[in-house]
């Protein structure tokens, strides 16, 4: 096995390019245990985590563009306001060493269906931008995911940001396991309301082959939002309206039974979780509406 | 490969690198410090808890290659002049260490929480050691051990 050490991000683009058997490694949280038990024996390590250039974020047109190499606990500790969904997600992944090193730029490469960034990314509305020799490109997160621990990247590519709009109303993330630390999902959910756009987002974690948007929920809430007045007025939608959201976004999952959780208990809890993001997210609404609206977010 | 790091305010070398290999194989097995514990090699227990660079990190974790220019410290870095760690002997007088194979790992986060934290909470404690597992004290002994480093530490 080889070791490279790329000192520049055009440097690692070109021995990507060169190369695309070469493995990128950055916190090595998911890949250094695969080398560990021998389950991955890579030709050459392509050491990511020296590169400065994917270990900053900018915010830029109302994007937070956050590099691929920025860490959980950075996340936690400066982008509270501007992706708090992604924040609240970040807490919850392992421990204090584990977000100390593991990345954004990691989660989406390994592509887990219970990788915690990967729903607030989805209720966000981000994107992926990848890069290689041929050329960069942006990765609508919607097309990420394509499989089980599969995503949309080429061979030669390398993720260098994502680009996530930032928030512009409540964003809330929440998750299910067995304890309280150190725990792998056995269902989450992530909602995002843009009180500018009036849009509704959301993402699924865990209850199907990829992350999954909760489309025609999405849509149901926004409709009944608008028609009931509540993004002009910013009062709470009557509980029927969070219900049948609720209803409709566990009804998104494709969830199956496994070691982690039944597949009848995630649908539930993916119910109950929706409807509480929304009363929590409504009360963030609620307390900061005499604040004078807009500039709140 | 070559590997040249900082480990506990000491230049250390160590050659013939294999490119898999972890920082925490490169710690016991070619640097002698067996401080740190080889017990899960993927980042559940936290037994080879040290820091690198200033950050708590899981040694099985990190790639050597990554360790190279580094600045870590381990559990052997803790004691001065033979004497231990105001940490190290709050673990003792509470009996907070059974087998102790758990214990150098929670020692050094005990260490990282109270440099950042002098007095914490019970659930800030738990918190900052929710990495590390300890199969035998059931932890409340842990929790009385890092309540006496804080207070000796405060004193001192
Ligand atoms: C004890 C433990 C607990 C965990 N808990 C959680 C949890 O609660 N929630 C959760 O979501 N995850 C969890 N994980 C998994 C892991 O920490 C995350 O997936 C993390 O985000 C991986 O990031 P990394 O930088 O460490 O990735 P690495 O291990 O460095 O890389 C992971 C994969 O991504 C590829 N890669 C890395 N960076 C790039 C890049 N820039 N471009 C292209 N490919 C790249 C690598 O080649 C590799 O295949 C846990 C892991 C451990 C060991
Ligand atoms: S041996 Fe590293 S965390 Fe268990
Ligand atoms: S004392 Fe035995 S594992 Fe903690």
């Amino acid at each position: 096995m080889e070791y490279l050490r790329p000192r520049t991000w055009s440097d690692a683009v070109a021995l990507k390019t060169e190369d695309p058997s070469v493995v990128p490694i950055n916190g090595g949280t998911d890949l250094m245990v695969e080398i560990n038990f021998a389950r991955r024996r890579p030709p050459a390590l392509l050491d990511l985590s020296r590169l400065d250039e994917m270990k900053g974020w900018e915010k830029r047109n109302g994007s937070v563009e956050l590099g691929a190499g920025v860490t959980y606990t950075r996340i936690i500790e400066e982008l509270s306001t501007e992706l708090p969904a992604l924040a609240i997600a970040s807490r919850t992944v392992g421990s204090p060493q584990i977000r100390n090193r593991g990345t954004v730029g990691g989660n989406l490469a390994t592509a887990s269906p219970a990788g915690d960034a990967h729903p607030p990314l989805l209720a966000a509305g981000a994107s992926v931008r990848a890069e290689s020799m041929r050329g960069a490109r942006d990765i609508p997160i919607g097309e990420f995911f394509t499989g089980p621990k599969q995503n949309a990247l080429e061979p030669d590519e390398l993720i260098r940001s994502v680009v996530i709009p930032a928030a512009r109303g409540p964003r809330q993330f929440s998750k299910v396991g067995t304890r309280n630390a150190m725990v792998i999902a056995v269902v989450s959910f992530a909602l995002s309301l843009d009180l500018e756009e009036r849009r509704v987002g959301t993402g699924i974690g865990s209850a199907g082959p990829t992350p999954i948007e909760a489309v025609e929920a999405q849509a149901y809430l926004e409709q009944e939002l608008e028609a009931g007045g509540n993004w002009d007025h910013r009062r709470r939608p009557a509980p029927e309206v969070g219900e049948r959201f609720a209803e409709m976004a566990a009804s998104a999952a494709s969830p199956i039974d496994d070691v982690r959780g039944a597949a009848s208990y995630r649908t539930h809890a993916l119910r109950i979780m929706a409807g509480r993001t929304l009363g929590w997210a409504w009360d963030e609404v609620v307390e900061r509406g005499g604040e004078g609206r807009r500039q709140c977010w | 490969m070559l590997v040249e790091l900082t480990v506990n305010g000491r230049r250390r070398t160590a050659e013939n690198v294999w490119a898999g290999e972890s920082l925490l194989y490169v710690l016991r097995e070619r640097l002698g410090l067996r401080g740190s514990k080889n017990a899960c090699e993927q980042g559940e227990c936290g037994s080879c808890s040290v820091y690198m660079d200033g950050g708590l990190v899981c040694a099985c974790l990190v790639s050597a290659g990554q360790a190279h220019g580094a600045e870590v410290v381990t559990v052997e870095g803790l004691a001065e002049g033979g004497r231990l760690h105001p940490i190290q002997q709050a673990y003792v007088v509470e009996g907070a260490v059974q087998c102790g194979f758990c214990t150098p790992g929670l020692i050094i986060a005990t260490h990282q929480l109270l440099s950042e934290n002098p007095d914490p909470s019970d659930d800030e404690i738990r918190e900052a050691l929710a990495g590390n597992l300890c199969r035998c004290t059931g932890y409340e002994k842990i929790i009385d051990a890092v309540r006496l480093a804080a207070l000796e530490m405060s004193v001192i």
